[in-house]
């Protein structure tokens, strides 16, 4: 006979202490495990998933019937009837919670008294030998409603560029010439920021410390925001920092694309014109 | 394939399956003309080419039927497998959440990578001839002028595309636990794509080229302690010239891309590892 696990039947006594009861008489449980082989329950029962007791009865106890569930009863008597006995096919295996496990494999001519050609031996929940760590979660098959989204994006983006770049010219000015410095000028729109922060601090401050820091600080965002909640309603202080920096910065980049004329100096692009170049 | 079946023969059986009887309606011409299509269909479907394209388990051996199985087994039999688990969270598909900005920001270096190759056949990064070599390209080459300007207009929106991206991922706090690293990754990414279009910025080695880089190397130069070193390496020179275009040129088309393709490979394997995409808010 196979050995129980030690924690199941540990489990089992607990359950039966907690009961009040020396040997497992409740109806609503159904039997987990039958041993002797004097008079052999009826065929493996299919999960039942209400059974809370993961209990591995012993082989000391009779197979009294208040313990079997009475439709399973029913069932086991309509197929003694029908099948003379001996080959008897066990149903097909325990899924969902729980694992039946089946000794005595049928061979015809040996038989259990009743016919049977297979005993149970215990019912294991799910939970004692499988670990379910990860909840059900909604989920939708990659292919075909993520790759057909992107490649949609895919396409109105190439589709979008091209045109544009049908239409429009990209910038190619004279030959670099050192002699001539066109006045202004400006870096490329992206640190047009920076180079509006270098009119009003240090060159170190403005170039290196400045960008420095804040891309720093970005990266060490995760770090420095403790606050584990995604709600937007408990991120108020972040979420305004980050917009505050974004504004500024957007602010800067803008000025200095369109409001920087000559010299750099402050211009409004409706009375002196648009000095910028993509 | 299945098209030929159900083009054959009235029982249109998606799996290969005898169809040559084309019983009932179908006249007879329809009905040969049904047999050698699929008689076709087995040839190409058996022969070795087929084979060794669809490796075993691929469903288009076999030719594709829309079931939950065939659904997985597309991106498991798939080099997208890389990129992307068999199911993902239902969320995650919402383009109302990600409006697709990573995605794009990795189309669009694609993009750049394309057209980039292709202006590259035109280019030589010396000073001489750098600008007239666009304008060559601009005037005599069949489609120069368009694909310079995609990749001109696509690097800006590949900065644009990576900085939005950056907020969206703040504004939904995607950059918590256990993400945080992967956020490191990506402030680094945007820092590879700003570097990557400023060196693009100097190969026109137009006056707009020139002036803008020399406001840019002036202001790295201003770098504590090793700013004059900084400087020097970046230009090749105390100057702008030669070898600052030569340099960028290497940053700009071998070394930049290089690096970014390896953080990007990382980035997007973190965020599988980290559980998909942020959860709904």
């Amino acid at each position: 006979m196979a050995e129980v696990p030690e924690h199941l039947l540990k489990r089992s006594q607990e359950r039966r202490q907690a009961l009040g009861l020396p040997t497992d008489g409740d109806a609503e449980t159904p039997v987990a495990a039958d041993g002797g082989g004097a008079t052999p329950p009826p065929p493996p029962p299919p999960p039942t998933g209400g059974g809370d007791t993961p209990a591995a009865d012993d082989a000391a106890e009779e197979p009294s019937d208040s313990r079997i569930p009475a439709h399973l009863l029913a069932r086991s008597k309509k197929r003694r009837t029908t099948l003379a006995g001996g080959e008897d096919a066990p149903e097909g295996g325990g899924g969902g919670g729980t694992a039946t496990a089946v000794i005595a494999p049928p061979v015809a001519g040996i038989t259990g008294p009743g016919g049977h050609t297979q005993r149970l031996l215990t019912v294991v929940k799910s939970g004692s030998i499988q670990q379910t760590r990860a909840e059900a979660q909604d989920k939708v098959h990659t292919w075909p409603h993520l790759v057909v989204i992107e490649f949609a994006s895919m396409l109105i983006m190439t589709a979008a560029l091209t045109i544009f770049s049908a239409l429009v010219r990209a910038p190619l000015l004279g030959l670099a010439d050192f002699n001539r410095t066109p006045n202004p000028s400006k870096a490329p729109w992206y640190f047009l920021g920076l180079q509006e922060l270098l009119t009003m601090f240090h060159p170190m401050v403005a170039g290196v410390t400045i960008p420095g820091v804040a891309l720093g600080l970005i990266a060490l965002a995760p770090f420095i925001d403790k606050n584990a909640s995604v709600k937007p309603t408990d991120r108020k202080f972040a979420i305004a920092i980050f917009t505050l920096f974004l504004m500024m910065w957007a602010v800067l980049v803008i000025i200095g694309s369109f409001f920087r004329g000559p010299g750099f100096n402050f211009v409004f692009p409706w009375n002196d014109g648009i000095f910028f170049e993509l | 394939m299945a098209k030929g079946n159900g083009n054959g023969s009235s029982n249109g059986s998606a799996n290969g399956s005898s169809n040559g009887s084309a019983n009932g309606n179908g006249s007879k011409s329809r009905a040969r003309v049904g047999a050698v299509l699929e008689k076709t269909d087995e040839k190409i479907r058996g022969s070795q080419a087929w084979l060794a394209i669809f490796r075993p388990g691929s469903v288009y051996r076999r030719g594709y039927t829309d079931s939950p199985r065939n659904r997985s087994y597309v991106i498991m039999n798939n080099v997208l497998y890389h990129l992307h688990p068999v199911k993902v969270k239902r969320h995650a598909v919402k383009v109302s959440y990600t409006l697709c900005l990573g995605g794009l920001s990795f189309f669009l270096f694609m993009l750049l990578t394309v057209t980039g190759i292709f202006l590259m056949f035109f280019y030589r990064p010396t000073a001489t001839s750098a600008w007239s070599d666009i304008q060559t390209l601009e005037t005599a080459v069949a489609f120069g002028s368009l694909v310079r300007n995609m990749h001109r207009w696509a690097a800006h929106l590949m900065v644009l595309a990576v900085f939005l991206h950056m907020c969206r991922v703040f504004y939904h706090g995607a950059y918590k636990s256990p993400r945080e690293f992967n956020w490191v990754i990506g402030v680094i990414l945007l820092t590879l794509t700003l570097l990557l279009s400023f060196t693009g910025y100097l190969l026109p080695w137009d006056q707009l080229a020139l002036w803008a880089v020399t406001v840019g190397t002036n202001m790295m130069g201003y770098t504590p302690v090793f700013g004059g070193s900084v400087k020097y390496v970046l230009l090749g020179s105390k100057e702008i010239g030669n070898d600052t275009l030569l340099r960028w040129y290497v940053l700009h088309v071998l070394l930049f891309p290089f690096v970014i393709v390896i953080f990007m490979a990382i980035h997007f394997w973190r965020v599988r590892k980290d559980g998909g995409i942020s959860g709904p808010l």
